[in-house]
């Protein structure tokens, strides 16, 4: 049911209209960071502000709403802000990648090819890829404005000088159809080929830096290399211990304190969804037991469990 | 004491939230997938505005934005309806955020803002009333279509003009009875 | 054997339910009403209400309660709420020359029109706790002193100034500032969008960055000209009756400090302005502001970048709100770990390869 104090998806119909005009200006000029004014929610910027104002403007009653945050649906995060909209706009929910119409997440890109029809809403913490190699918003600005990308090519080629390789596993940056250079979010590199081609539409949110972006469908983001040092994906280079997956994104789970671990996908659908289907993997037997280690914020941070 | 002609006080949302909400969805999916011919519903403009011209207005425009009305779409039924239901400035074609008529109205589209190098989205929105929406006529390539897709346009010049500014130009929604399409600044007209 | 945990919502209300109940702490003590907080906390409420920028003395009393008395939670309430709020219309500019003063002071004449009003100022209390109060104490004895007829307008120490060209002059314009709340903050920002950003800026960032420029970051040679604190009068022009008519009365402190002066051997040197401007009784915020507001106006006065970091317009407005910086900050406390993961990846990888040249080498 929704919540009848507030607006529908919460934001009043003038934010809405903003935001949206905001988001088309995003849609017709790819990958360009387009400034918008951004609300305080009623949740702290760093939790998804941008996100979850993209969200609401995009957001129809017909919606499912999937919500994900390092991939997983039950990370405390995620389910805040999943609720959030159940309260404030009445959408339904779901977890199933493939059900969702429209998917929030933070740092990942669903294993499950996206399909036309669908949004993929990032939360962004710093929008600009060229931040930290120059602090200053009147500078970058004059960057994107002359395609004056010299000074990323030399970050990436003095990690490959330093390294043998480029050393960024994250938030690397892609460029959008030969123009602007882009913060795909801190999503793992494994995750940027699902940048490119994508049928969904992709809508980028940074509320604190007040900034909307946006991946059309079908749009090339092509991640930045060398001729000499191609970009390359990476994972940890094992299957997922529960259900066998070769080809997802894992995470690392610490078991016991003598240097056990095991490990697992991030995407937890997915997961669930090849365990379902009878795949499983090291540890991944149909065996019930009481919890052990989760999947999930609580798993890593027993306070939460504890509270009464 | 407001004063406004009857017929001005109809024709808006009578659900503002969730009628807004489904046109911009249909409007973000146009404009997205450059070609795809949507429909919109919920808006009764007085004439000449198209239902869907009618919707777009509702959906994007309001007292933050400077709206210009072109030709027959200048006229007091119109103004007295935007002023009623949107509160949009009217303001003439190079101040524009946005402008609805028809194409010939809108002439010359040069006028029209392109945004600044820096800020390329400070750029304006045309709403194009045409006669008809088909997916025939010049092809369309670039962000949004997978290969080409075709779509009927008043003519190519313009628009590779327009696409030969980017980052910069204007961005084009079509409005047609409650049909809509979108022709972002991105996408590349065939020559015709 | 592992099972994926599901617990998240159960402990996020388990989370809340503790917080509330940490909130009211031991429920044999008596609880804090809103009046109590408005009345006896008022410093507090003026905080709150200065950088939530919302004049509403009971919503961030009840901030403040709602947020165990943490200032910037309460500030963040405050923001949240008022950001939803339909905007009914403009004011017209307050008239701080008509203020109904409380505390006026010059630290630049010894005597002058409209007086030295002290007002209740800790200036000059001894920082001795007050055992009384902790005893529950009887209320303060009356002031002695019957309350003096305020003056209709007491004029501003600049103006003096002014009249002898002695000071900059500043033209009042009408061009409406920018609203940083409903437009996206551009920069270069022009001095409205400036002091608009201090206002609500957090106290003791602008505090630090204030006191630099004393220490000589961006130094400015500032005299408080005049700190003046009461009760303007806040009106709207209403369209349909053709003037304006008064809304209610806010509580302001103003701060002008007069500066170091510029001018050379052909132009005759002024003295140079720094304005700052809150809500409630934050003198403290309100002179700090001034001070701030006077170092970033180096380029237009013509005075060279030091490099000091109150004279950095960027530096100072994208770093002085306390709601955006806190949840930045804390943001870092939730689940990274894809992101640590693909370090972790990273990491061993290279460290592998740079052993391997190692062996290798040996």
């Amino acid at each position: 049911m929704t919540d009848q104090a507030y607006n529908f998806a919460y934001l009043d119909e003038q934010t809405k209209r903003m935001i949206r005009r905001a988001i088309l200006k995003g849609i017709a000029v790819p990958g360009y960071q387009v400034p918008f004014a951004s609300r305080e929610m009623p949740m702290p910027y760093g939790w998804g502000t941008g996100g979850v104002q993209v969200t609401a403007a995009c957001l129809v009653p017909e919606d499912w709403l999937k919500v994900i945050d390092q991939g997983a649906d039950d990370t405390t995060n995620a389910v805040s802000i999943r609720r959030f909209f159940q309260r404030t706009a009445g959408v339904a929910v779901t977890e199933a990648t493939a059900e969702a119409t429209i998917i929030q997440t933070r740092h990942r890109i669903p294993e499950t090819p996206l399909t036309e029809g669908q949004i993929l809403v990032y939360q962004v913490p710093i929008p600009e890829p060229l931040r930290f190699l120059e602090p200053r918003e009147t500078e970058t600005r004059k960057m994107h404005e002359l395609e004056e990308y010299g000074l990323m090519h030399v970050k990436l080629y003095e990690d490959i000088a330093r390294h043998g390789q480029i050393a960024t596993s994250y938030a690397y940056p892609v460029k959008v159809e030969g123009r602007y250079v882009m913060d795909p979010s801190p999503i793992p590199k494994f995750d940027n080929p699902k940048l490119s081609d994508n049928p969904a539409i992709q809508l980028f949110g940074a509320g604190r830096e007040q900034r909307i972006y946006a991946l059309p469908p079908w749009t090339e983001a092509v991640s930045l290399d060398f001729d000499d040092h191609p970009f390359e994906t990476s994972k940890a280079p094992h299957n997922c211990d529960l259900c066998g997956a070769k080809d997802s994104y894992l995470d690392e789970v610490i078991t016991d304190d003598q240097g056990g671990r095991m490990f697992v996908c991030s995407d937890t659908d997915f997961c669930g969804g090849r365990r379902a289907a009878g795949h499983a993997g090291r540890l991944g037997g149909d065996q019930k037991s009481s919890k052990t280690f989760a999947n999930s914020f609580e798993g890593i941070w027993p306070g939460a469990e504890v509270a009464r | 004491m407001i004063t406004a002609p009857a017929d001005a006080l109809e024709g808006g949302f009578s659900e503002a939230p969730l009628q807004s909400a489904r046109a911009f969805r249909e409007i973000l999916e146009a404009m997205a997938r450059p070609g795809t011919i949507r429909r919109v519903q919920g808006a009764r403009p007085p004439e000449p505005l198209s239902v869907a011209a009618g919707v777009a207005l509702l959906v994007l425009t309001d007292p933050t934005t400077r709206l210009h009305l072109a030709g027959a779409a200048d006229c007091p039924a119109v103004r007295d309806w935007v002023a009623f239901h949107i509160g949009a400035p009217l303001t003439a074609a190079e101040d524009a955020d946005f402008a609805v008529g028809t194409w010939d109205a809108l002439q010359p589209v040069t006028r029209f803002r392109i945004g600044q190098p820096d800020y390329p989205d400070r750029s304006a929105t045309l709403i194009v009333e045409v006669d008809r929406l088909v997916n025939h006529g010049p092809a369309l390539t670039g962000p949004g279509i997978e290969t080409a897709t075709w779509l009927i346009l008043p003519e190519t010049a313009a628009f590779r003009a327009n696409r030969a500014l980017f980052p910069l130009g204007f961005d084009t929604i079509f409005t047609a009875g409650d049909r809509i399409a979108g022709l972002p600044r991105s996408t590349r007209v065939e020559a015709i | 054997m592992y099972v994926a945990v599901k617990g998240g919502e159960r402990a996020i209300d388990n989370a809340h339910q503790w917080l509330a109940e940490e909130r009211r702490g031991d429920p044999t003590v008596p609880e804090l009403t809103i009046p109590q907080i408005r009345e006896q906390m008022a410093l507090a409420v003026n905080r709150v209400m200065a950088e939530g920028s919302l004049y509403d003395p009971d919503l961030a009393a009840l901030a403040i309660k709602q947020a165990r008395g943490d200032l910037i939670e309460a500030v963040f309430l405050i923001r949240a709420y008022r950001t939803t709020l339909p905007r009914l219309a403009g004011s017209r500019p307050v008239d701080t020359g008509a203020m109904a003063v409380d505390r006026r002071i010059s630290a630049t004449f010894k005597d002058l029109p409209g007086g030295q009003v002290l007002g209740p100022t800790f200036d000059y209390t001894h920082r001795l706790l007050d055992f009384t109060l902790m005893a529950e104490g009887e209320a303060p004895q009356q002031r002695n002193l019957p309350d003096a007829t305020p003056a209709d307008r007491i004029p501003h120490v600049t103006s003096f100034l002014n009249r002898d060209g002695l000071i900059e002059p500043v033209d009042p314009s009408d061009i409406a500032p920018p609203d940083l709340t409903r437009e996206p903050m551009e920069l270069p920002a022009n001095r409205p969008l400036r002091l608009q950003a201090l206002a609500r800026g957090d106290e003791g960032f602008v505090l630090s960055m204030a006191y630099s420029t004393q220490r000589g970051y961006g130094r400015t040679h500032a005299f408080v000209g005049e700190l003046r604190i009461g009760t303007v009068a806040v009106e709207v022009d209403i369209p349909e009756l053709g003037f304006a008519v008064e809304i209610g009365e806010i509580e302001l402190t103003e701060c002008e400090t007069v500066n170091q002066f510029k001018g050379s051997r052909t132009e005759p040197p002024q003295f140079t302005r720094g304005y700052g401007l809150v809500m409630g009784q934050s003198e403290r915020k309100a002179i700090a502001m001034s001070l701030v507001d006077r170092a970033l106006r180096w380029q237009e006065l013509g005075e060279d970048f030091t490099g000091a970091p109150a004279q950095d317009e960027e530096f100072v407005l994208m770093h002085c709100d306390n709601i955006q910086a806190t949840g930045f900050l804390e943001h870092i406390k939730l689940p990274h770990y894809v992101d640590f993961q693909a370090e972790l990846e990273l990491v061993r990888k290279l460290r592998a390869e740079a052993m391997a040249l190692q062996e290798a080498a040996e």
